[in-house]
């Protein structure tokens, strides 16, 4: 973890209800994908927390979701306003389990952190099959951003206004050596039933400091409960309990 | 003896910064990114006689100027603490620790606190008898005058160890509790806990908590904190410690001025896990902005 403040660089719209920021500051914190970020807004108490897409030496770009008054405001702060950011929260993917052919999925927004899992598979030379579904074709995020670090992901969409017609999980045909997911539960529970192999996936939570100190965003485990924020986000499909 | 210790039941401090419990796990977290022995003391996260894995999510809620919580003591139990979290802490934190103590029963407390009263590492027990998340619990013990002096007294029977009486605001006359754990043999207060508070979501139209409530705290409850810990110190002979909503130098000295001893810092460590460090470097400028030269001597100031 680390606290620094960052300067909005970009911050620009995706589609109808997500956004995107680029940050410019100190991301030496970051140290694998799927990692988060907690930032402070402006008026409001608790810092948000937003999976990291991707980053470089120089900066890092989320992908938000407008779903309430925070990501609002967030919105609509302007470029070179200063930005109070954690950084380096959770866990992250293991990029170690990844094997020669790993399945990348991402969900809606939830399709942000797996371009950084992708560009960091892809210099450890592994060639990742990536599947992304939305809703609809305007609710389609970073296709052109997986396209410009060479890899094409498959489509999917709910209403079959682009791509695939259905879930991912209509997508998820080809065999694969490990898979990394990000999405809603109920997408994430559908692709864990429907590989046959092991994987990782990242959960979404309401969490208080996002840093393991108020235990706010507990979620069991198959061995106890465990903190989303700290221990997480990103859990071995192993050690989920899905009805808890 | 420098300018910001302050003594507490015969235990000095360097300084009367305290992270509350629950806002501050068992240190580490804050330990990988500052030294935590530059503070006063911290009182960890709230100890149950089982483990405990708190009540069901979504159990954190903001409020304007704070948050609600209903994490519901989840703990891994006194056992568990002793065997397995105090040598962690051990190795981050070298000072005297306040053990918080919580229970469903006189006997779940006594026992809690017999085990914890063999720890080294501990200096103080701080038994809360004020969580308003669990059911049965916590609260019930520290509304009534004659509950809270029960539990103090059966406390104070296990424990050579100074025992702090963690006070609710949930309740209509917290002095009057405040004088019965005196009589009881408490040696020290702390104030307040949370607020029993809710928050209804516009777009589900249902409470935001799974517990339909929980406790508020952060800036938004520090004028209260610091009206009951001015009405309590006034009562008591003992030391008070005063929290609620404490989140900067002023707000210590304020405290302190309103009859705190020492100061714990809750909400604040969350939202800035650096604020205590942070407190601790401005707080000799704004002494010396206010014409203070030992904390200490400003104890009940405002009192007159």
């Amino acid at each position: 973890m680390k606290s620094c403040i960052f300067t909005i660089e970009k911050n620009h719209d995706l589609t109808e209800r997500v956004f995107a920021l680029r940050l410019v500051g100190d991301t030496s914190g970051i140290e694998r994908p799927g990692q988060f970020a907690a930032l402070s807004v402006p008026g409001f108490f608790l810092r948000r927390p937003f999976s990291v897409c991707d980053w470089d030496e120089t900066g890092l770009s989320l992908v938000i979701e407008q779903v309430g008054e925070g990501t609002r405001h967030l919105r609509q702060m302007a470029p070179s306003t200063p930005v109070d950011l954690l950084c380096g929260l959770g866990n992250g993917f293991a990029l170690d389990r990844a094997g020669e052919r790993p399945l990348l999925v991402g969900g809606g927004s939830g399709a942000a952190p797996m371009l950084g899992l992708a560009r960091r598979l892809r210099e450890q030379g592994c060639a990742p099959q990536i599947i992304l579904g939305f809703n609809s074709r305007e609710d389609i995020l970073l296709l052109d951003d997986f396209y410009r670090i060479g890899l094409s992901p498959t489509v999917t969409t709910v209403n079959g206004s682009f791509g695939i017609r259905g879930f991912v999980t209509a997508a998820m045909d080809l065999p694969h050596s490990f898979f990394y997911a990000c999405g809603p539960e109920a997408m994430l529970r559908a692709v864990s039933e429907t590989s046959p192999g092991d994987g990782q996936m990242s959960f979404d939570a309401r969490m208080g400091c996002g840093f393991g100190a108020c235990m706010g965003c507990t979620r069991i485990t198959r061995s106890g409960p465990k903190r989303v924020c700290k221990d997480g986000p990103v859990f071995d499909k192993e050690e989920i309990v899905w009805d808890a | 003896m420098g300018r910001l210790s302050v003594s507490l039941c015969g235990i000095s401090l360097d300084n009367p910064i305290i992270p509350a419990s629950g806002c501050f796990g068992y240190g580490y977290e804050f330990a990988e990114i500052y030294d935590i022995n530059c503070l006063g003391s911290f009182s960890f996260k709230g100890t149950t006689l089982s483990p405990r894995v708190g009540n069901p999510t979504p159990r954190i809620a903001e409020a304007r100027a704070g948050l609600l919580n209903a994490v519901g003591l989840q703990n891994p139990g006194v056992d568990a603490v002793i065997t397995q979290e105090l040598p962690r802490l051990r190795e981050v934190f070298h000072k005297p620790v306040i053990a918080n103590v919580s229970g469903f029963s006189i006997d779940e407390y006594v026992s809690v606190c017999a085990k914890l009263d063999a720890q080294p590492e501990i200096g103080w027990l701080e038994v809360n008898v004020s969580c308003p998340n669990v059911h049965g619990g916590g609260m019930s013990f520290g509304v009534e005058p004659q509950s809270a002096a029960a539990v103090t007294r059966a406390v104070k029977a296990v424990t050579k160890k100074p025992v702090i009486l963690k006070l609710s605001p949930n309740v209509s006359d917290i002095v009057s509790i405040a004088r019965a754990c005196e009589e009881a043999g408490a040696d020290a207060l702390s104030l307040i806990n949370t607020l029993l508070s809710m928050r209804i979501d516009l777009n589900t139209r249902r409470p935001l908590l799974a517990n339909i409530t929980g406790g508020l705290s952060g800036p938004a409850v520090f004028p209260l904190a610091l009206r009951m810990v001015w009405q309590v110190s006034q009562a008591v002979s003992i030391p008070v410690i005063g929290l609620g909503g404490v989140s900067s130098a002023e707000d210590v000295v304020e405290m302190m001025l309103a009859g705190a001893a020492a100061v714990e810092i809750g909400s604040a460590n969350l939202v800035d896990p650096l604020i205590c460090p942070k407190i601790l470097q401005s707080l000799p400028a704004v002494m010396d902005r206010y014409g203070i030269e030992n904390l200490k001597d400003i104890i009940g100031g405002a009192h007159g």
